[in-house]
């Protein structure tokens, strides 16, 4: 009973994930509409059989902005967790690794960063580097780098206690490799939850800067700023409103039950390794 | 056995660990594991190393085996100091120093590959090409008893003794000289001990090499070992030819031991118990640091450390009762 009610976490995650896939790949080949074409003729429609969900206020075809922003969506996401990870990871195992004081000055470097609320991070970048995909791809990168630091350090304070770490030094095995194909492949799994769950949350980011018009700039599609544009219009056009909220809702829900999923399979798979030896 | 040379020697080496503070401004203080040993093993021999847990005989065998740096004290080998060697000369020396772990089941990565973890020690301080490392790991493999299947398994995929049979065969492949086994069969079942201590005791003889034993076994150590040396908190208390040690023991210490050995045959004698804990070995007592628990403790036990009384060519005792009586 216990492990269906794990998968399903997997299963509802993978579909949904699946989902977006899916249709960033179509928007690869087809796009029902150029996504910045403007139609005056057909101003915030009413889904029909030309327009599936509809226009925007400039006439621009909602779908084919939805399907063109998933691009954006999963490239800062994708890319904002890479440069995260990366940059977390390689603190994260000097610290664990060598430990002391070079431990002590990361951490609280990461405590530092922690302290700083997110999004104001972002925003003080944004204002200072300018408005752009890197910046923004770059800013909440940094964002994710605590939590990557963190998972990684205490992966590598445990491991390195072990006693296959003690006989790969005893046999002479450098200090980079010990830690590179050593230490580092048993920490993938939880590198993977945390790398679903960190784009979930950089996609949320990423809408709520948009949102604020911080994040992509206009004419780009982006769900966030796709929400941004309809608010003016929630009364009288609900659904240019509701479709990117729908998706980001999709795209955030969709990565953290696969993160969880992944997370329980694996704490289960664990244990029972455990009860094996 | 006299004519043997001394492989490895130590000179009052010390490890002492940092307790974490728990105040601000406390004094700094140290687990004293090892405090003060001086070990002479010599070339082709097996010198055991018995002692209770968290006496320091593990932490003497990772202070050899390179794996912690030793915090006072010397580790001479062959004759040469291994402090202050250039790092290539080092790195040479280590090579000749290999270790077998007590744990199989923790010794080996569990996302790697047997062949792998054999492997890699030949890619890092061998300059052999991938051909020749692949036949080297299947040659020592077969010596171990195993065979070429293995280089594909992982770790879980094998039984306990498969595994300490790859932890041996990871020793053996930089040809070393001197390996030291910590507890390497304790955590194996009793049928499967004997057959790695044969094994053991097979390479010993083809390779010519020389083991330090550590075990809290006494029969295994028995069995196994040229040479005996018996620690205590962090000293050496009594070392000997280990039929000197078996069969007149000359410490206290040494005589519960050796009575607390569980014999098939009751021989009637009656068992030394011991009263009393281990000190903490933070704070260690002043002078013996076996006064707290010894049956025959004399006034200057309590105060100063005893010397050492070579009571025979090979068998040495420190411990103040048995001054004066010779």
């Amino acid at each position: 009973m216990r492990n269906k009610c794990r998968n399903k976490n997997l299963v509802i995650g993978t579909v949904l994930i699946a989902f977006l896939l899916g249709m960033l790949l179509v928007s690869f080949f087809y796009l029902p509409y150029p996504p910045n074409k403007m139609d005056s003729a057909n101003i915030l429609a009413m889904p029909s059989r030309e327009h599936l969900l509809g226009t925007d206020n400039f006439g621009r075809d909602i779908l084919s902005r939805i399907m063109k922003g998933s691009w954006m969506a999963f490239g800062i996401g994708f890319g904002a967790v890479i440069i995260g990870m990366t940059i977390g990871v390689i603190f994260g195992a000097i610290a664990g690794y060598f430990g002391g004081w070079i431990d002590e000055l990361v951490m609280r470097l990461m405590d530092a960063k922690m302290a700083f609320p997110g999004v104001i991070l972002a925003l003080v970048m944004i204002t200072v580097f300018g408005n752009g995909i890197g910046n923004m791809i770059l800013a909440l990168g940094i964002m994710a780098i605590p939590r990557f630091c963190r998972i990684t350090r205490t992966g590598f304070m445990q491991i390195k206690e072990m006693e296959y770490i003690k006989a790969a030094k005893s046999r002479g095995i450098s200090d980079f490799r010990i830690m590179v194909f050593h230490i580092l492949p048993n920490l993938s799994s939880s590198l993977l939850v945390t790398f679903t769950l960190g784009i979930s949350s950089a996609i949320l980011s990423e809408a709520g800067l948009s949102f604020l018009g911080l994040g992509i700039q206009p004419p780009h599609p982006s769900w966030g700023r796709m929400l941004f544009e309809a608010q003016s219009y929630l009364l009288t056009d609900p659904l240019y409103a509701v479709v990117p909220g729908i998706m980001i809702t999709i795209l955030v829900l969709g990565f953290n039950l696969l993160g969880d999923g992944l997370r329980d399979n694996l704490d289960h798979r664990m244990s029972q390794r455990e009860e094996k030896s | 056995m006299n004519d043997h040379k001394i492989l490895m020697e130590t000179q009052e080496l010390k490890k002492y660990y940092p307790v974490p503070r728990k105040k601000l401004f406390e004094k700094k203080q140290y687990v004293k594991a090892v405090d003060g040993l001086n070990l002479k093993i010599p070339k082709g021999c097996t010198y055991g190393l018995v002692g209770e847990s968290g006496c320091g005989k593990s932490t003497v065998g990772q202070v050899l085996a390179g794996i912690y740096s030793a915090s006072e004290g010397t580790v001479f080998y062959e004759g040469e100091a291994l402090l202050g060697l250039p790092k290539e000369k080092k790195k040479q020396i280590r090579r000749k120093i290999q270790m077998i772990f007590q744990d199989p089941y923790s010794s080996l990565n569990p996302k790697k590959k047997i062949g792998w973890i054999l492997e890699e020690p030949l890619k890092t301080s061998t300059h052999l090409k991938r051909q020749e490392r692949k036949q080297k790991v299947i040659e020592v493999l077969q010596q171990v008893g195993l065979d070429q299947n293995y280089m594909d398994k992982y770790p879980n995929e094998l039984s306990g003794g498969q595994r300490q049979r790859v932890s041996i065969a990871a020793a053996l492949l930089l040809d070393p000289e001197f390996i030291i086994a910590d507890e390497a069969v304790s955590a194996l079942d009793v049928s499967v001990q004997a057959q790695i201590l044969n094994l053991l005791k097979k390479l010993q003889r083809e390779r010519n090499l020389t083991y330090l034993f550590i075990s809290h076994n006494l029969n295994v150590v028995r069995f196994m070992s040229d040479y005996i040396g018996v620690m205590y908190l962090g000293h050496l208390v009594e070392y000997g030819t280990t039929e000197e040690v078996c069969d007149h023991p000359l410490h206290p210490y040494t005589k519960a031991l050796l009575s607390s050995v569980v014999d098939v045959k009751d021989r009637g004698e009656k068992r030394i118990i011991l009263e009393g804990e281990v000190p903490d070995p933070v704070h260690t007592p002043k002078g013996c640091p076996f006064h707290t628990r010894c049956s025959q403790v004399k006034e200057c036990c309590k105060e100063e450390k005893p010397e050492w009384n070579m009571e025979k060519e090979n068998h040495a005792v420190w411990c103040h009762n048995l001054r004066g009586e010779k």
